[in-house]
């Protein structure tokens, strides 16, 4: 038992393929000047020969060496994707049998954008209860594979790759790094963005998801904040899921979040990749030393189901 | 009660700070998108602004529907 958990190291992989919006722009009736006034978005990065497990394993590999542990060390493995084809035997597994993780609790989670703050809160929750001693998070998503690449208003938003982080228990007397998750959905809303058919698309009703965004959103995250005892003012940055800018700016807005605030764009080079985004972009956050260790990170995950998840956590 | 020039008038403002709109622009014959460029996620960003200025609320489903700016002051003078 232990009175709580921290991300101990973070690692990510993004398939090497770039898609500009002027690379869409010859296969559909679109432009760049469009899609970065309405998403925000520049370019891409799409998988060819890389699965979700591909993917999951490489930015693990990263975060495994950054976090001090080894492999033998890891009892739990949990991915948060909406995006894995293969479905049996999961990606937690997969990723574990190539990483020679040899006996640990291991599944895949599906609220698809809030999928990592999910997995994150489910380990820290594990870790308090003593089900565990040192947990990898991962989220990853082919969403290339769930594009409909004939339909302009979906196929400019998604991108491909993983995120991952160590998860582990703090040593006593020392600070909690992950904070209470607040977590919930809103259930009555769910059609406004699918994922169905036998050849699966994802599809969404965008004004649905942009008015729940704009408007549900900050209260809540401003309640994440509550439960971890952290002003949005004494925030070192904010990593939001990356859908769109002005979603972003919206909750940024709506939060009263200064200049001072780190806010994660990472969307502009990587595209919506579900839950994928805020590991990505946290981790290329503490990769390029944009947020001071220890300092308080809020997290939060919104999308489809409509499910959100957010927790404020300090940066490893 | 607001009369349907003052509702139009309110939604001016609406538009000019939600979608750089001009103000002398807006008349209730004119449509959101063709006339007035407002993209559909300024067009949520414009309702969510109206429902807070004139106390009304306007569901997911009635948004399609608000084409002109007439539309959206019928809708505000009836269910405000």
């Amino acid at each position: 038992m232990t009175a709580g958990s921290r991300i101990v190291a973070l690692g990510h992989y993004q398939p090497s393929k770039v898609v500009t919006n002027n690379d869409l722009a010859q296969l559909m009736e679109t432009n760049d000047e469009w899609i970065r006034d309405r998403v925000g978005i520049a370019e891409r990065r799409v998988a060819d020969a890389e699965s979700v497990a591909d993917m999951s394993t490489f930015a693990a590999e990263k975060a495994l060496a950054g976090s001090g542990l080894t492999a033998a060390d890891i009892d739990m493995v949990v991915v948060a994707t909406c995006s894995s084809i293969d479905r049996c035997p999961n990606v937690a597994t997969r990723v574990a049998a190539r990483l020679g993780i040899t006996a640990p609790a291991a599944f895949d989670l599906n609220t698809a954008c809030s999928g990592f703050s999910y997995g994150l809160a489910t380990a820290d929750h594990a870790i308090r209860a003593g089900a565990t001693r040192h947990a990898l998070v991962i989220g990853a998503e082919k969403l290339s594979d769930l594009t409909d690449w004939t339909d302009r208003t979906t196929a400019i938003l998604f991108g491909d790759g993983a995120g991952a982080a160590i998860v582990s228990g703090v040593p006593d007397g020392e600070q909690a790094g992950i904070g209470p998750v607040l977590w919930g959905s809103a259930p009555e809303k769910g059609e406004a963005l699918r994922i169905e058919g036998r050849t699966p698309y994802i599809k969404q009703d965008g004004q649905v998801v942009f008015r729940w965004a704009t408007t549900a959103l900050a209260p809540l995250a401003l309640q994440a904040c509550e439960r971890a005892g952290v002003k949005p003012s004494e925030l070192a940055a904010f990593v939001p899921h990356q859908a769109n800018t002005r979603i972003i700016d919206g909750i940024v807005k709506r939060l009263g979040l200064g200049p001072d605030v780190v806010i994660a764009k990472d969307l502009v080079e990587s595209g919506n990749t579900s839950a994928a985004s805020i590991p990505l972009a946290l981790s290329k956050l503490v990769e390029k030393r944009e947020v001071p260790s220890g300092a308080p990170v809020l997290l939060f995950g919104f999308g489809g189901g409509l499910t959100y998840a957010g927790q404020v956590i300090r940066c490893p | 009660m607001a009369t349907r020039e003052e509702i139009t008038s309110g939604l001016a403002e609406i538009l000019e700070e939600v979608a750089g709109v001009n103000p002398e622009d807006v008349a209730e014959e004119k449509s959101f998108t063709d006339d007035l460029d407002v993209d559909s996620l300024s067009m949520v960003e414009v309702v969510v602004a109206a429902e807070e200025k004139f106390g009304v609320k306007i569901p997911d489903n009635e948004v399609q529907n608000l084409k002109t700016v007439g539309d959206a002051v019928s809708f505000i003078e009836a269910n405000h």
